[in-house]
């Protein structure tokens, strides 16, 4: 993935001169995890900025670009770090449309390594998406393997709207798949159904696609990779829900308030009659997020999400 | 005993080696004052302005002054919302905005009432947003302004952001941005100079350090002597003006505009001025602040030494203040009146204005309208 979203990010600058990268260590370093690997030498530092450490002063200027008329891609170094510039993304990025009427917009991309399951520090492992999801205005979305990471992350650079770009920090390496290098996009929005299905739909995104895929074999199931958490395809949702009457949801955020909730009760609000079974949700647990030695018993297993399923077909 | 490598500007004592201690940095703050109260200019550094241009400087102040009151009676009268009065920072505002050519780019705070009408913003604009339409914040397009931030600082970093746009871009184009003293607290203000003075962004950071935020005296906000020697530690040059100088305001921001467009990097004024009103019509400034104190501050008028200096100059009289507020009356009552008579905002923008197309969701919401 770590490949994938270079491609997309050394296409597009090449592409358009208005793209620009800043972050910290994304120039000369590449980046922590090497996404902006050789960007530097290619578009020189005016385009990949090295930025001093100051996730506030980042996204801020991010916003001051894309009002001039740039296309900035921020990295911030990981989600854990991301709250200080919490207050930029949601007072101004999410807003400048609205209050401007139009006039101005911020079509920017904010890229941050997320999600657990690679045995780091505390602060290295968040999975924090559905705060950004409760903001009206900004975008929120996931891949969750190299193509979808390069369709998705060209879309997001291309969208007229501030785009928070949750990159699973476990898939970086883990998948290996062909990436064409031609220029295509995956829609923002959009769901993908990943398998049919019959008995269950199970609903997942990032890190979490993976595992679900392999706690669904042996079970009818319909999967439904969300990819876009904010705004979510309702649609493909729905119809999926309708279809099989069963719904397991599956993320590693905590179970409160999470964008599991949100897809729970829309399914309720509009399907509840086709359902045979209650809807279940399988999370992480509502805890402060351990370190590594207590995360596998944290993140969801694919014990826990089969567990789900059984309990949905006992209807 | 110290002991150790330290390459501060901290001068440390002796060390066990009695090697001599050395100075790596000193500073002076320098303090621009051109006009005085009584009218009388420093000729040797007063802008060259026309008779004309000084007449047009003048009467953009009265104009400022008289929008700012009628918006003050507005609200009294339920017809606007909570309103921030610009009254005694006129000079820092108008001064500081006609010093901006028109492609460079403005951010402001909320309080500022004074720079829209000096870059010649839709009067009934302004009305229109502060009477909570966002219609008002649609900046036209001939201008180059972000609309109004109201959290306290936050806007100094997309001034950043859109100066290092411009130079990305090699537009010969500087950027201003306004923020008070309260501001200058914020980690917005450290995070948006370092960056400047990293990146030698083409901006100038405009402090109107009014002495208060809220009820917070400056003497709260930091125990540096002034906030224009923050600019050192950014490694720019910082310079405090007499905010009630429109002269020296100018002169300032002109100059450091011009600096910023010449690829010499950002500059920090910081104008002295006061806050006469309340911090908004929801607040009461009584309630912390000596009466003594704001009485000196009147007598430090901004419009009046402009005044003053003109009629020492001939071109100002009775006559030709009566035609002035007569000619700033107009123009607001005009601005007033189409405000008043713009057709109420559609509903269904609140949904047009939140993403580029419409979502899923929002499609359903919107057939509420």
């Amino acid at each position: 993935m770590v490949q994938a979203l270079n491609l997309a990010l050394r296409e597009e600058m090449d592409r358009d001169r208005d793209v620009v990268v800043l972050g910290e260590d994304v120039g000369k370093d590449g980046g922590v995890f090497r996404v902006t690997d050789g960007l530097f030498n290619r578009f020189g530092p005016e385009r990949v900025i090295d930025t001093p450490l100051a996730e506030t002063g980042i996204v801020g200027a991010a916003i001051g670009m894309a009002a001039y008329g740039l296309k900035p891609v921020v990295e911030i170094q990981f989600m854990g770090f991301i709250y200080s510039a919490v207050d930029q993304l949601f007072s101004h990025a999410a807003r400048i449309r609205a209050r401007s009427r139009g006039r101005f917009t911020s079509s920017l991309v904010v890229r941050t390594p997320y999600g657990g399951g690679v045995k780091a520090l505390e602060h290295h492992s968040e999975s924090t998406e559905a705060l950004f999801c409760h903001m009206p205005g900004l975008k929120v979305v996931v891949p969750s393997s190299p193509r979808l990471a390069k369709g998705l992350l060209l879309s997001a650079i291309r969208d007229p709207d501030p785009v928070v770009f949750l990159e699973p920090t476990r898939l970086y390496r883990l998948i290996k798949e062909d990436v064409p290098e031609i220029d295509y996009t995956t829609p923002l929005g959009k769901a993908r159904i990943v398998q049919e299905g019959k008995d269950v739909t199970v609903i997942a995104w990032g890190s979490m696609l993976q595992r679900t895929m392999k706690a669904v074999e042996g079970f009818n199931a319909e999967v439904i990779d969300l990819m876009t958490l904010c705004p979510f395809d309702e649609e493909t949702v729905l119809q999926s829900a309708k279809k099989t009457g069963r719904v397991v949801i599956v993320h590693e955020a905590v179970a409160t308030c999470g964008v599991g909730a949100e897809l729970s009760a829309t399914i309720a609000e509009h399907a509840m009659l086709h359902l045979k079974a209650p809807i279940v949700r399988v999370t992480s647990y509502d805890v402060v997020l351990p370190l590594p030695k207590l995360e596998d018993h944290y993140l969801p297993s694919i014990e826990r999400i089969r567990k789900g399923i059984e309990t949905v077909l006992q209807y | 005993m110290y002991s150790g490598y330290e390459d501060g500007i901290i001068i440390y004592g002796r060390r066990g080696t009695g090697m001599p201690e050395k100075i790596l940095e000193s500073f002076q703050v320098k303090r621009l004052d051109i006009l005085d109260d009584k009218g009388t200019a420093d000729v040797s550094l007063a802008p060259a302005l026309t008779d004309d241009e000084l007449k047009r400087m003048y009467e953009i102040l009265v104009l400022a002054r008289t929008f700012d009151q009628r918006a003050l009676n507005l609200q009294r009268e339920g017809r606007l919302g909570t309103y921030p009065s610009i009254m005694g920072q006129e000079a820092s505002q108008v001064g500081s905005a006609l010093a901006a050519e028109k492609a460079d780019w403005l951010f402001t705070s909320f309080r500022e009432s004074g720079v829209y009408v000096a870059t010649g913003y839709p009067l009934d604009q302004l009305f229109q947003y502060w009477s909570g339409d966002e219609r008002g914040m649609k900046i036209p397009g001939n201008l180059n302004i972000f609309p109004l931030s109201i959290p306290v600082g936050t806007q100094i970093a997309h001034a950043v952001g859109a100066a290092m746009a411009a130079k990305y871009r090699k537009d010969r184009a500087g950027v201003l941005v306004y923020f008070g003293d309260g501001g200058s607290s914020r980690g917005d203000f450290h995070e948006g100079l370092n960056m400047a003075g990293v990146f030698k962004a083409p901006v100038v950071f405009l402090c109107q350090n009014n002495q208060w935020a809220i009820s917070v005296p400056r003497e709260r906000q930091t125990a540096a002597r002034t906030i224009a020697q923050k600019a050192v530690s950014y490694g720019f040059e910082g310079i405090q003006v007499d905010g009630n100088d429109v002269f020296a305001v100018y002169k300032a921001t002109k100059d450091a505009l011009q600096k910023a467009k010449e690829g010499k990097g950002p500059t920090l004024v910081e104008c002295f001025t006061y806050r006469i009103a309340d911090h908004t019509t929801s607040d009461d400034a009584s309630r912390y602040r000596l009466k003594e104190e704001l009485e000196l501050w009147k007598a430090r008028d901004p419009i009046l030494r402009l005044r003053l200096f003109m009629e020492k100059k001939g071109i100002w009289n009775e006559a030709y203040q009566k035609d002035v507020e007569l000619h700033s009356k107009a123009a607001i009552d005009e601005a007033q009146k189409r405000a008043d008579a713009t057709v109420p905002p559609n509903p269904r923008d609140m949904f047009t204005f939140t993403y580029g197309s419409l979502s899923q969701r929002q499609t359903r919401e919107i057939k509420d309208f």
